[in-house]
């Protein structure tokens, strides 16, 4: 099945136009020598009932938050998506529709990405937000390039506790600039040890809080001792916090970026998400990616356009603030629907859900023997769980139990090999909560 | 004379053309809600034992307080207020705006897709894994190269991923080359991914012919040039011939040549990247292989390599173990550049794409190619005399056209855009590529048919006359939009980036 309107009289009224006698002629520019001459090796076409059985039949062997009470986390949560969220969010108008250069014709995903924005300053405390990165770990090391040409430094010191794969990111975009990424080890409460490092000399501080522990750290001493030492301060944190939790702009931050997946975008196997971005207004033209703004058209009507696009690559090029040019604007939109369908009461349940259910699973898994849960201190929605069994083993474990865990901390961290990551979200309920613990407690005796 | 149009359905949509529409901020009231959710489990610790002071908001974020039905209405109108590709035809050059299919949606909504954890173990994800392994496969015979990375979100991404693995290939050998070679009508984001990469972009001048011009490319090139950038067909719509001497040339001095895959679509089944000497190739998928746009994104840009770049691949790289038949993620990748994403790029993307994929078919893929390059020449051939293509003869997927000729009557391209929209029509790309003056680019893409491609003609033929007849017309338009022509001067000088209250 194509998706092609042509009839053979089109075709050859179009060819006649053109002057041409066939569809080939058109190709005779390009050189006999680098043509492919024979079929793709791609599998033969199907029909739509076809493919759609195709398709269920791969989809039937992959199990995820569908089939398992999910706890896993680590970067990406099974929240709950509105119907709503998933109804406006999958209107064509918007998800077929391509960046608003004419923005005449644009108005709708101009004024939907305007309100993103608006939203996101308001949960971060801060007064830019752009229209979206592709996800956390590119919105970070975004961040880091813009402390880099504020402050001209090129060191940076991440807290461990940053979530690992985030890391890793920052120091692939950092390798090309030369950029001196340090680590700092983290302390027997799961949180980076600011009090130790030392800043001279940095372009940035780089704080989580919830961090990949789940646990809070103390931004605004790292915000301070970043601006004293002449760096920004940048802070990694969950939009789902943000009804209960101290903002990272209230905290002093320079930038707050985020993975913004669970407003409203469902976990798709880590993608597509949207990178969630938030600064100062004296940054603003140091801001990567596209931002909307308001205006007045000729008329002197309400109006929205893409805006300091002198900071953008199509005009700037070599000396552009970033490469960004497609974004994830309709995760944004998405994000967008679900901060307006929560509104302040709604976000700070969620954030309640989740902080007091993590603690009661803190509580009832702290009580199975052999188990601990590792770093004492307030934490957001997330525990480590130390137990006697390999991690990993256990993660398959539990999956056959019909729970999905993890990941397993001792890729990431050596020190941490027997160690898991629980994360808990409103979508889990005091059935899940006690079959995991169940689950974990045959897994360990059983094993 | 012309045409019904397509942009008139902005227009006539019920409640949205005045006034302008609120923020959904100004429709808040406090004490309405839309959410619903559970309470926290009644036996877990209070959040005032559990969150101490320091760590807790001073003031709840200023959220909008409004019913599901407020919420409903105003995104709907939103949406109404909106060009589309499932409303009407998006000639924008370089864009590649073709029709999204709607399996591919339902595909990518199934749970065993929409609703899989990134970290979850391999064994639970078996048919997710195989999908992007056949994905990868075609992918690969399509390109001419050896194996994939999807992690890179969008084509920009891309570029960054295969310039970073440039520049770790070279220093594998020692070598701490500083230049890559690009046109000077490369897409923006060549040199900014150029820059970004630690390279420095050096730029050379196209011939008379809108190619890449030889001499200058021999005299750029020497031992410190990493490689070349090149888009081909270039973003002018032309192939270049030449590629074979320009590969050799690249080759001869050590440098690899990169294949930006803005413009795949046009040669899909028909020239393979891999055949023409390139050794990186990045695709836009939400190009050549229709996954919808989403207002600017989401796209996704995996990036394609020749066997002696393997090794630098992020990590991890999806195997297949044929003796276990087993997919797995192998994070044991010691000269990789490391990882792009924080999990797998847009899987969600991926699958769309797999599904046209499979739809299409062999045949079905080199169609996209044949009917592109037909569709972007028939409207050219309509529109020629009204304005000249800015290189004559035979184009591509694209073609780029200049207004200049009615720059006496004092109209611009932009003046062309805009009354484009009154005759209902989205206007091409204007004033790139910028080696052509008052540049129009039109990419008709293959599923438009004869009919919305001859409206569009006629509507552009006559905006040429009425340039003569009657400019104020074209500089007072568009009339019909939501909207007039905004300021942009204003919204750059005096900033809004967000609401307040009053």
């Amino acid at each position: 099945m194509d998706f092609l309107p042509h009839t053979t009289e089109d075709v050859a009224e179009m060819l006649r136009a053109i002057g041409l006698p066939s569809v080939d002629a058109l190709f005779e520019g390009i050189p006999a020598s680098v043509r492919v001459g024979r079929s793709l090796e791609v599998p033969p076409a199907l029909s739509e009932p076809e493919l759609l059985s195709h398709m269920r039949e791969l989809a039937s062997r992959s199990k995820g938050a569908g089939d398992l009470a999910c706890f896993a986390g680590g970067g990406a949560y099974d929240h709950h998506v509105p119907s709503a969220v998933r109804a406006l969010a999958s209107r064509a108008e918007f998800a077929t529709s391509y960046t608003p250069y004419q923005p005449e014709l644009s108005q709708g995903v101009l004024q939907a990405v305007f309100e993103f924005q608006s939203l996101i300053c308001e949960l971060f405390g801060l007064e830019v937000a752009n229209a979206s990165l592709y996800d956390g770990a590119s919105a970070l090391a975004e961040a880091v390039n813009l402390a880099v040409r504020v402050t001209g430094k090129e060191r940076v010191v991440v807290g461990s506790t940053v979530n690992p794969n985030y890391i890793d990111v920052l120091r692939t975009y950092s390798s090309g600039l030369g950029l001196n990424i340090e680590v700092l080890p983290y302390g027997d409460d799961g949180t980076a040890k600011w009090d130790s490092a030392d800043l001279e000399g940095t372009a940035a501080a780089v704080v989580a809080s919830p961090n990949v522990f789940g646990r809070l750290e103390e931004v605004q001493g790292v915000a301070e001792a970043a601006h004293g030492a002449g760096g920004l301060c940048i802070c990694v944190t969950d939009p789902t916090a943000m009804g209960i939790l101290r903002s990272p702009g209230e905290a002093g931050a320079d930038v707050a970026v985020a993975e913004g997946h669970a407003l409203g975008n469902p976990m798709a196997y880590g993608g597509p998400y949207v990178g969630l971005f938030a600064t100062k207004l004296e940054l603003v033209r140091q801001v990567p990616g596209r931002i909307a703004g308001e205006t007045v058209d000729a008329d002197g009507k309400r109006a929205y356009v893409l805006t300091l696009q002198a900071r953008e690559q199509h005009i700037r090029r070599a000396k552009a603030t970033s490469n960004v040019c497609t974004n994830q604007t309709l995760m944004a939109i998405a994000a967008a629907v679900h901060l307006s369908w929560l509104g302040p009461q709604g976000l700070a349940r969620l954030g309640e859900i989740c902080i007091r259910n993590t603690a009661q699973v803190a509580a009832r898994l702290a009580e199975i023997p052999g188990c601990t849960i590792r770093f004492d201190g307030p934490r957001f929605k997330e525990l480590v769980l130390e137990t006697p069994a390999d991690a990993s083993k256990l993660i398959r474990g539990l999956a056959r139990r019909g729970f999905l865990a993890g990941p397993a901390l001792g890729r990431w961290y050596p020190d941490l090999a027997n160690c898991l990551l629980i994360a808990v979200t409103e979508r889990r309920t005091e059935q899940d909560i006690a079959g995991l613990t169940e689950a974990i407690e045959k897994e360990l005796t059983e094993q | 004379m012309s045409s019904a149009g397509e942009t008139g359905v902005l227009e006539r949509s019920a409640g949205t053309r005045d006034p302008a529409l609120p923020l959904i901020f100004e429709l808040s009231k406090a004490g309405r809600r839309a959410w619903s959710l559970p309470e926290a489990q009644e036996e877990a610790p209070s959040l005032d034992d559990l969150i101490p002071p320091e760590h807790r908001r001073a003031s709840p974020p200023r959220l909008p307080e409004v019913s599901e039905r407020d919420l409903v209405r105003h995104f709907t109108r939103l949406s109404q207020r909106n060009w589309a590709i499932d409303v009407g035809a998006y000639p924008l050059g370089s864009c590649t705006m073709k029709y999204n299919p709607k399996v591919a949606e339902d595909a990518a909504a199934m749970p065993g897709f929409s609703l899989l954890h990134p970290h979850c173990d391999d064994g639970l994800v078996q048919g997710a894994l195989e999908m992007l392994g056949i994905l990868e496969r075609a992918l690969c015979d399509a390109t001419g190269m050896a194996r994939i990375t999807f992690q890179p979100a969008a084509g920009a991404q891309g570029e960054m991923t295969g310039l970073l693995m440039m520049r770790a290939f070279h220093r594998d050998r020692g070598e701490d080359r500083k230049r890559v070679i690009i046109p000077d009508s490369a897409h923006g984001t060549n040199p900014a991914s150029v820059a970004l990469a630690g390279f420095r972009a050096h730029e050379v001048a196209s011939n008379s012919d809108g190619l890449v011009d030889l001499d200058a490319l021999e005299k750029a090139l020497d031992t410190d040039v990493a490689g070349l950038m090149l888009t081909n067909p270039n973003t002018l719509g032309l192939f270049e011939r030449d590629i074979e001497k320009i590969a050799a040339a690249v080759h001869k001095v050590g440098g690899l040549l990169y294949y930006d895959g803005a413009n795949f679509n046009s040669i899909v089944g028909v020239v393979r990247p891999g055949d023409m000497g390139f050794d990186i190739v990045h695709l836009n998928l939400h190009k050549t292989f229709a996954t919808p746009h989403g207002g600017g994104g989401p796209g996704s840009g995996p990036l394609a390599v020749s066997q002696r770049l393997e090794r630098f691949l992020p990590s991890p790289v999806l195997e297949f173990d044929s003796g276990a038949e087993r997919w797995s993620w192998n994070h044991d990748r010691p000269d990789s550049i490391g990882r792009i994403h924080s999990f797998h790029g847009n899987f969600g993307i991926n699958v769309r794409a797999y599904a046209y994929l499979r739809s299409l078919g062999p045949e079905g893929l080199r169609r996209i190619a044949e009917y592109a390059v037909l569709n972007a020449n028939y409207l050219r051939v309509l529109i020629e005399d009204a304005f000249p293509t800015a290189y004559p003869g035979i184009c591509m997927h694209e073609f780029v056209s200049s207004a200049k000729p009615l720059r006496k009557h004092g109209v611009r391209a932009m003046d062309v855009a805009k009354r484009l929209i009154d005759l209902g029509y989205h206007p091409p790309t204007v004033y790139f590529p910028l080696v052509v003056e008052e540049a129009l680019m039109v990419e008709p893409t293959e599923t438009e048919s004869l009919e919305t491609i001859k409206g569009l003609g006629e509507a552009l033929v006559q905006i040429s006359g009425e340039a003569a007849s009657d400019p104020e017309l074209l500089h007072q338009a568009p009339q019909s939009t939501p909207v007039r022509r905004p300021d942009e001067a204003r919204a750059a000088r005096d900033l809004r980036l967000r609401w307040t209250p009053e």
